[in-house]
């Protein structure tokens, strides 16, 4: 039962575990998340933390465990209590996914332009004249020059593929975006560049994130609290800047000691 | 116009052939998938179509309906490319009279029932009368996605945007939306619906039409249909609308404005002239114009 | 002055006449019997009929002749016929174990009870052709003695589930009744029983290149052919005022069982799964091609990733019937010309206003 006078988080996870047969890939893992808050979940491949995105993301059903999100008009709602309809509406505009492969976030196929309005014609909006106008808007937020609309992702460069990708998924204003590692595979100077962009846009739009990352620089630069996952577990929990510089547990010791310094 | 104008030799009502081919729970079967058509106007209704005698492609979901719904009294005509007389038209046809013995017509005014492949009759259709439309691609979206699975899941959830998307790109690219035909529509402001292969030229008539309209789509075994007075709206923008085709010249041998027109070669020097698809219509108007 | 061209009837009814010369060629050549294909083209025989989802020998042997040879269409007249037929009864399901084998073979086991059979193959023939054959009127070759194998012959998989090495195969919770494919439409995910139906009746060609590319690394499942046998098999029916079973003949089926991929984990004990083909008569290219795209579609079921076409249910169960992908393909030769004009007109329309300035364009 909720204190009456406290806002309730954007997004609450309680117990959350998941399984695939008899392997537990994602053990009893808890965490509120509030408006604007960015949360990196930190782990190196195989700890679980991508399953555990999933998850909260609404896109792999857990095997135990609680995953709520608070609907704008009526509070914390179960994701895995609502429709399918409901969910499908969630992800569209209130939610965002960034993948790590920006193809897998995009319909290659087809323009800049109609990558980015997508969600708007979902939703309704029937003035070309209008949604190309947005488009052009979007594209300028994530410095991909307009004169680039009508031209197919395939021709983009990985880092410009990424930037389409945010602009696809905020065009929506969304309170809360997900993303999958979202800078690897890019040169380290793109990968920059991309991480000072979104840290600017998580700020002007008061965005809440979850970000998966192996990258400790990447939950250095963007989030304000971070989870480090082990098998499956969350070992250490904490504000960003505290658990990089004053580890507790011997493996995020570890992980820290063991990135190289430039 | 009857039967006796048009063809040299009347195939005759084979006795050994059940009436209109099809085992009459075969036909319950399909009228089933009729009425349930019905009654979700655009809605695709998974049917279990049978193999005919015709290739599958061919036109077999249109004979499957029109097979389950025609009775002896019925008056039929079929066309194809708005013609009665292309030889797609005139084995359809002939297949009816050998299962059925019932009357055939080019009068589209005469008929009861008229199947048709890619066109609707210049002139316009009254209640009472049966459409039947032969459906090669039921699913509007399957250009952009091929998956049943989850095409079944969009139109269930109402997420069209796929479709716009397509029309957006075309804007962009052609500044133009470049579906001719098989143009996307909206059925009963809900299920967005393949109206098959007929020119967007034909779209508006299907609004608001007084006749029942029905579609059979045979290999991909789908029905759907669009009761009389039902609202069916073509897709597009706000800011650019649907349009129909319109044709700089007039039909050569009834002087129509008005009508479809096909082009016709006639000569090596690349000399063209146009003349009406519908030749039902066109036949009638050079008689008294 | 322009005639709208007519005689559609007329050239429909010269068309048969001039497929029924086709048909019969030279007519100073001795006419083709049903019979005769039915005896010496039984190869085609087996397809048509596995295809045409009928067994009936006569029958497709008088779709081939009917079709000159061209098999596909063959199919499609087996397939009409089937569709007028009604349905008497269903018969037990058929227990190959019981065969009486012409040809057994496994490429799992050196040796086996009821041994390896060779039978009737091409297998070790040398592909030369044969021109003594050109000439015909020599003797027929005469039956062995001792050609019908009467040893006990167990199926491998039943001999590899004493020590439980092999998945179980057992029927769904509930026993429920299987799919009817020639009376329901198929929709996805389709079940394992309305999978092996639509591939019972694929198209022959189809399914060995998708079995194909399960071989060459689009999807892999390491597959053993634990066996193929090739025999009759009884065809028994439970006859409601009987109420116990009776043979009502019999039928040559050709059956094979691949092993592969095994499956396990730390907690469950590794066991090889299985993909399952069977065809009417003589059919062992079909019926192999059947067993590994079998495997291959269960990658759901099995947990594996779907990543190659040969997986992926929608991809293959929707292209694999020659009536739909005949039909199809070959439709594009009706006319078409209402919906080309509206394209003609469109790229005329366009080109011109390519031609003009460019402030005419409408695109931003």
């Amino acid at each position: 039962m909720m204190d009456f006078d406290a806002k309730p988080p954007l997004m609450r996870v309680q117990n959350l575990s998941c399984a695939y047969g008899s392997r537990t890939v994602v053990r009893d893992i808890s965490f509120d998340l509030w408006p604007g808050e960015v949360l990196a979940i930190v782990g190196e491949s195989g700890s679980g933390k991508t399953t555990l995105l999933n998850a909260v993301a609404a896109r792999h059903t857990p095997s135990d465990g609680h995953v709520s999100f608070d609907l704008r008009d009526h509070g914390l709602q179960e994701i895995y209590g609502m429709s399918e309809a409901q969910r499908r509406m969630l992800a569209r505009t209130d939610w965002g996914f960034v993948h790590q492969n920006a193809a897998d976030g995009l319909r290659m196929n087809v323009s800049a332009g109609a990558n980015v309005s997508e969600r708007l014609m979902a939703l309704g909006q029937r003035n070309y004249g209008q949604l190309r106008a947005q488009a052009i808007d979007w594209l300028e937020r994530v410095e991909i020059s307009p004169s680039r609309i009508d031209d197919r992702p395939h021709t983009f460069s990985g880092g410009m593929r990424q930037r389409l990708q945010i602009a696809r998924n905020l065009i929506t204003q969304p309170r809360l975006v997900f993303m999958d590692e979202p800078t690897s595979g890019l040169d380290v100077s793109v990968q920059a560049k991309l991480l000072d962009m979104m840290r600017t846009l998580t700020r002007q739009m008061n965005l809440a994130a979850i970000i998966v990352t192996h990258d400790l620089a990447v939950a250095r630069l963007l989030a304000q609290r971070m989870m480090v996952m082990q098998n499956g577990q969350a070992v250490e929990t904490g504000l960003t800047d505290q658990v990089l510089d004053d580890p507790q547990h011997p493996y995020t010791q570890l992980l820290v000691s063991s990135v190289l310094q430039p | 116009m009857t039967q006796n104008d048009m063809v040299e030799s009347v195939p005759l009502r084979d006795p050994h052939i059940n009436f209109a081919y099809l085992d009459e729970r075969t036909k319950r079967m399909i009228r089933r998938a009729i009425l349930k058509a019905v009654a979700v106007p655009g809605y695709q209704v998974p049917f279990g179509s049978r193999e005919m005698p015709l290739p599958y492609g061919w036109g077999t979901g249109g004979i499957q309906v029109t097979a389950s719904i025609i009775g002896e009294s019925d008056v039929l005509k079929v066309i194809d490319q708005g013609s009665d007389d292309t030889v797609n038209a005139v084995n359809i046809r002939r297949f009816f009279q050998r299962t059925t013995g019932v009357e055939v017509t080019t009068d589209t005014t005469a008929a009861s029932i008229i199947q048709t492949r890619h066109r609707i009759p210049e002139t316009p259709l009254r209640e009472g009368q049966v459409i039947v439309y032969q459906v090669p691609v039921p699913e509007p979206m399957q250009r952009l996605e091929p998956r049943e699975e989850e095409t079944r899941k969009l139109h269930a959830l109402q997420e069209y945007g796929l479709m716009h998307v397509n029309l957006f790109e075309d804007l962009a690219h052609y500044g133009h939306i470049s579906s001719t035909y098989d143009y996307p529509v909206l059925v009963n402001g809900r299920y967005i619906m393949s109206p098959s292969p007929i020119p967007k030229f034909d779209n508006p008539k299907m609004h608001l039409n007084p006749a029942l309209q029905l579609f059979g789509a045979g290999r991909e075994k789908r029905i759907y249909a669009v009761p009389p007075y039902t609202t069916v709206e073509s897709l597009g923008f706000d800011d650019h609308p649907f349009e129909v085709q319109r044709w700089q010249s007039a039909c050569e041998l009834c002087g129509s404005k008005e009508s479809f027109l096909d082009e016709v070669i006639m000569d090596d020097q690349g000399k063209k002239m146009f003349v009406c698809s519908d030749s039902d219509y066109c036949s009638k108007r050079q008689v008294s114009p | 002055m322009y005639v709208a061209v007519k005689g559609g009837e007329t050239a429909i009814l010269n068309s048969y006449e001039l497929l029924a010369q086709q048909r019969r060629g030279d007519p100073d050549v001795p006419e083709l019997s049903v019979a005769q294909i039915r005896q010496q083209l039984r190869l085609s025989v087996d397809r048509v009929m596995t295809e045409g989802s009928v067994y009936d020998p006569d029958l497709a042997a008088l779709a081939i002749k009917q079709s000159a040879g061209d098999l596909v269409e063959a199919i499609f007249l087996l397939r009409a016929y089937r569709a007028t037929l009604p349905r008497l009864g269903y018969t037990q399901p058929l227990d190959t174990a019981g065969m009486q084998i012409s040809r057994r073979i496994s490429a799992a086991f050196k040796d086996l009870p009821g041994g390896q059979v060779l039978g009737p193959t091409y297998d070790y023939t040398q592909r030369l052709l044969d021109f003594s054959l050109l000439a015909t009127g020599k003797p027929a070759p005469v039956a062995r003695k001792g050609q019908v194998n009467n040893e006990a012959t167990p199926r491998v998989v039943d001999l590899l589930n004493h020590e439980s090495l092999l998945e179980g195969q057992l029927p769904e919770e509930g026993d429920p009744d299987p799919f009817d494919l020639t009376r329901q439409p198929l929709r996805f995910p389709a079940n394992r029983s309305a999978r092996l139906q639509n591939l019972a009746r694929a198209d022959e060609g189809f399914l060995l290149a998708m079995a194909y590319s399960t071989q060459r690394g689009y999807s892999e499942s390491h597959p053993f052919v634990g066996e193929i046998r090739f025999g009759t098999v009884d065809v028994c029916i439970v006859p409601e005022e009987l109420g116990f079973e009776i043979s009502v003949g019999d039928v040559p089926v050709t059956e094979c069982q691949m092993i592969n991929q095994f499956q396990g984990s730390q907690t469950q004990p590794p066991q090889f799964t299985r993909g399952y083909g069977l065809a009417f008569g003589h059919s062992e290219r079909k019926a192999m091609a059947m067993a590994l795209v079998d495997r291959a579609l269960r990658a759901d079921e099995l947990g594996e990733a779907v990543t190659a076409p040969a997986q992926m249910q929608e991809f293959v169960l929707s292209h694999s019937d020659s009536l739909e992908s005949s039909g199809f393909v070959q439709h594009l030769k009706l006319p078409h010309y209402v919906d080309f004009q509206s394209e003609l007109e469109l790229v005329r329309k366009m080109r011109q206003s390519h031609a003009m300035p460019k402030d005419d364009h409408d695109a931003e």
